[in-house]
């Protein structure tokens, strides 16, 4: 268990709810809703989600801490918007689900090999270490990620959508010597050093129950 | 038409729907002058569409005649119809009002026989069966309709249909060259009773009212019970006439949503539970009715009745806001999609008419009343002392049922009756 999750456990020990509404992006609106069901009703996945959007929110106020953050369900979301756009209560329900899955990843408790949390890392390693999105490697990371042999069943799969993307010079194979980068890489490094000492302090305060 | 008499001591009531009708009843019996201006050629407002109205399922009849005596026998109201305010000036105990008047090119001496109605070819949109039936461009606005005075379409105006209601009518009762009029009123105190409108249910995209024959709305139900009405008195699908077996009514259609009515329009659940019945007394067993909705909101002593209904094994409830409607274009069913609240249950559920249960939206105008004058976010006038003597009444004041309707008018009768008493006293 992660040192901010024990400390979060401390320190909200019978209100998960105000947890969320603390400390997760756009948590203070679970309490508005009504329990109607259009978003669950509304999201073109729905059927894939364990809990859809309506029983996370009820969970959350039954203080389901466990069940709601090592859950899969959020990290379902395609953000349509559906659910937003629908809400008769107005709660922004996409923001709510990024909001939780984000948070659960923050706390260690995110599902492992969850295919939306693993693009997520695969993607924000590509971008930090370059300024730029390797699309080459990203996809053949995706691909790789459950080991060489089920990797290579995968490329072999994909094989003639790999073909036609670079026949429509929609992907380069030169991008796999080091691949684009930035005009200024250290910069981004500078910029993303300081957010993560923003981060940090955010975190460090959580633990001091500040 | 004689001489419109107001002064500083005169009430006027905006609306003559239940609420219009109960507060100038109440104001005039107590002795005060009263003006009554309607908007349509007839009073009795929504009640007068309704098929039953809960709690006691007595026809609109009962509650309206008696009112329309009471009207017949007072002589300190004047009614005018077809007249809409187009302006209010003023303070208490001293406003103006610009009032328009439409023509109705049919005067006192109608005796309603109906003879100019068989003369005409014209048809257009029936207004009291919200266009589900046509109607001759003479008409009487309803069976129950007070005054009983036929009326000319305007829109006939100037054609050989106008020439022949005329021609056809043995009182003499048709004037074409009847005028629209401007009048001024001074009155002491305002009531403003015009009531509501249902909310248009092709806004909501996912329910497809607009693009599936059998998603009709509930005011539209409540015409097809009516034995006058566009299906004589039947429950049928309008694709294909038949009568449905298996009827699901969607609640809040429209209300408590932030992209249509905000508020609980309160009548909608008493409605439907209402309509159930409607049902089984018209098709007995051969059909069943499922509810969907949020929470019935059936508060104090009609929640006896949603018990009733809920004993009924022909009706079932289902938990859940229905997120959006399919068609089966095969038979012209629907196909129910969402997720119920009692175990998170996923459905797609098929039934072969639906009944949005829309809400009340508030027709208080914009751009009429004196500068500062105060609408809650609703479109409803709330008691404020921003508001001076101007009182809403029934469904302008809130979403409430006939019950509340003619309290809430009564009360403002009171209110508006002591206004004049303030300005008689000053006055000596
Ligand atoms: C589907 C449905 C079913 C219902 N069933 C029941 C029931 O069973 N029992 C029950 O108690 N309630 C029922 N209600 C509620 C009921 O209809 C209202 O309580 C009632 O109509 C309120 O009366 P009102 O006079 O305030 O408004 P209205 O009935 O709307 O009357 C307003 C009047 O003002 C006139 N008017 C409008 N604008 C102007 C203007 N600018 N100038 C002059 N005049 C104007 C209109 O023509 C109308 O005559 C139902 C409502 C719905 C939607
Ligand atoms: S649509 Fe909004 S109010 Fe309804 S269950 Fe979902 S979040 Fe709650
Ligand atoms: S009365 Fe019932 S159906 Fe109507 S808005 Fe309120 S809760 Fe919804």
């Amino acid at each position: 268990m992660t040192q901010m999750n024990q400390a979060m456990i401390e320190k909200y020990r019978s209100s998960f709810l105000k947890e969320v509404e603390t400390n997760v992006e756009e948590g203070h609106w679970v309490k508005m809703c009504m329990q109607c069901g259009v978003c669950s009703g509304s999201c073109p996945l729905g059927p894939h989600w364990e809990h859809p959007p309506q029983e996370i929110f009820m969970m959350i106020r039954a203080n389901k801490r466990d069940e709601v953050l090592k859950s899969s369900s959020m990290w379902f979301c395609t953000s349509c918007y559906n659910c937003i756009a629908r809400c008769p209560r107005g709660l922004p329900i996409t923001h709510i689900m990024h909001g939780l899955a984000s948070y659960s990843k923050k706390l260690g408790l995110a599902p492992k090999s969850q295919p939306t949390e693993s693009f997520g890392q695969i993607f924000w390693n590509s971008i930090a270490s370059n300024g730029r999105v390797n699309e080459l490697k990203i996809g053949l990371a995706l691909q790789f990620k459950d080991g060489f042999g089920q990797g290579v069943k995968n490329a072999m799969a994909q094989k003639d959508l790999g073909m036609a993307m670079m026949k429509t010079k929609r992907m380069n194979p030169m991008e796999f010597f080091g691949g684009h980068t930035c005009k200024d890489k250290s910069g981004i490094a500078r910029m993303l050093k300081k957010a993560q000492e923003v981060e940090d302090q955010h975190i460090a305060n959580y633990g001091a129950g500040k | 038409m004689s001489e419109v008499i107001a002064t500083n001591q005169t009430i006027l009531v905006v609306g003559g729907g239940i609420s219009g009708l109960t507060a100038a009843l109440e104001a005039a019996e107590c002795g005060k002058q009263v003006i009554l201006l309607e908007k349509s050629p007839t009073v009795g407002g929504r009640v007068a569409q309704l098929y039953k109205y809960f709690p006691k399922l007595c026809f609109p009849t009962c509650g309206l005649e008696i009112q329309y005596r009471r009207l017949k026998a007072n002589k300190n109201i004047r009614l005018l119809t077809l007249a809409e305010v187009t302006q209010v000036t003023g303070s208490e105990g001293d406003y103006d009002v610009t009032v328009a008047l439409s023509p109705r090119y049919v005067t006192e001496n109608c005796t309603a026989c109906g003879d100019c109605e068989k003369a005409v070819a014209a048809e257009f949109d029936d207004e009291h069966n919200y266009g589900l039936k046509q109607r001759k461009g003479a008409y009487l606005p309803s069976m129950m309709a007070y005054p009983q005075r036929y009326v000319i379409d305007p829109r006939i105006i100037g054609t050989a249909d106008a020439e022949a209601a005329k021609g056809a009518c043995k009182a003499g009762a048709v004037d074409l060259d009847m005028q629209a009029q401007s009048l001024n009123l001074k009155v002491g105190a305002i009531i403003w009773a015009t009531g509501w409108t249902p909310y248009d249910a092709a806004k909501i995209q996912p329910y497809g009212y607009d693009r599936f024959a059998n998603v009709i709305t509930n005011v539209e139900f409540e015409r097809m019970l009516d034995p006058f009405g566009p299906t004589g008195g039947k429950i049928v699908r309008p694709s294909d006439g038949q009568a449905p077996s298996n009827i699901a009514f969607i609640q809040c259609a429209g209300s408590r949503d932030r992209n249509h009515l905000l508020h609980c329009s309160r009548i909608c659940c008493m409605a439907t539970l209402k309509q159930t019945n409607y049902v089984r007394e018209n098709l007995g067993d051969a059909a069943k009715s499922t509810v969907y909705y949020i929470d019935i909101r059936a508060i104090d002593r009609i929640d006896d009745f949603h018990r009733k209904v809920k004993a009924d094994a022909n009706v079932s409830f289902t938990k859940s806001k229905v997120a959006n409607i399919a068609e089966n274009k095969a038979n012209g069913n629907l196909v129910l999609h969402g997720v119920d609240t009692e175990g998170y249950n996923r459905y797609a559920n098929e039934h072969d008419l639906v009944v949005l249960a829309v809400g009340m939206e508030s027709t208080v105008p914009a751009g009429v009343f004196p500068e500062g004058f105060k609408i809650n976010e609703h479109n409803f006038i709330e008691l404020d002392p921003a508001n001076g003597a101007i009182y809403g009444a029934g469904c302008s004041s809130d979403a409430l049922d006939v019950n509340r309707a003619a309290q809430n008018a009564t009360a403002s009768a009171l209110r508006a009756i002591q206004v004049i008493n303030r300005v008689a006293g000053q006055e000596g």
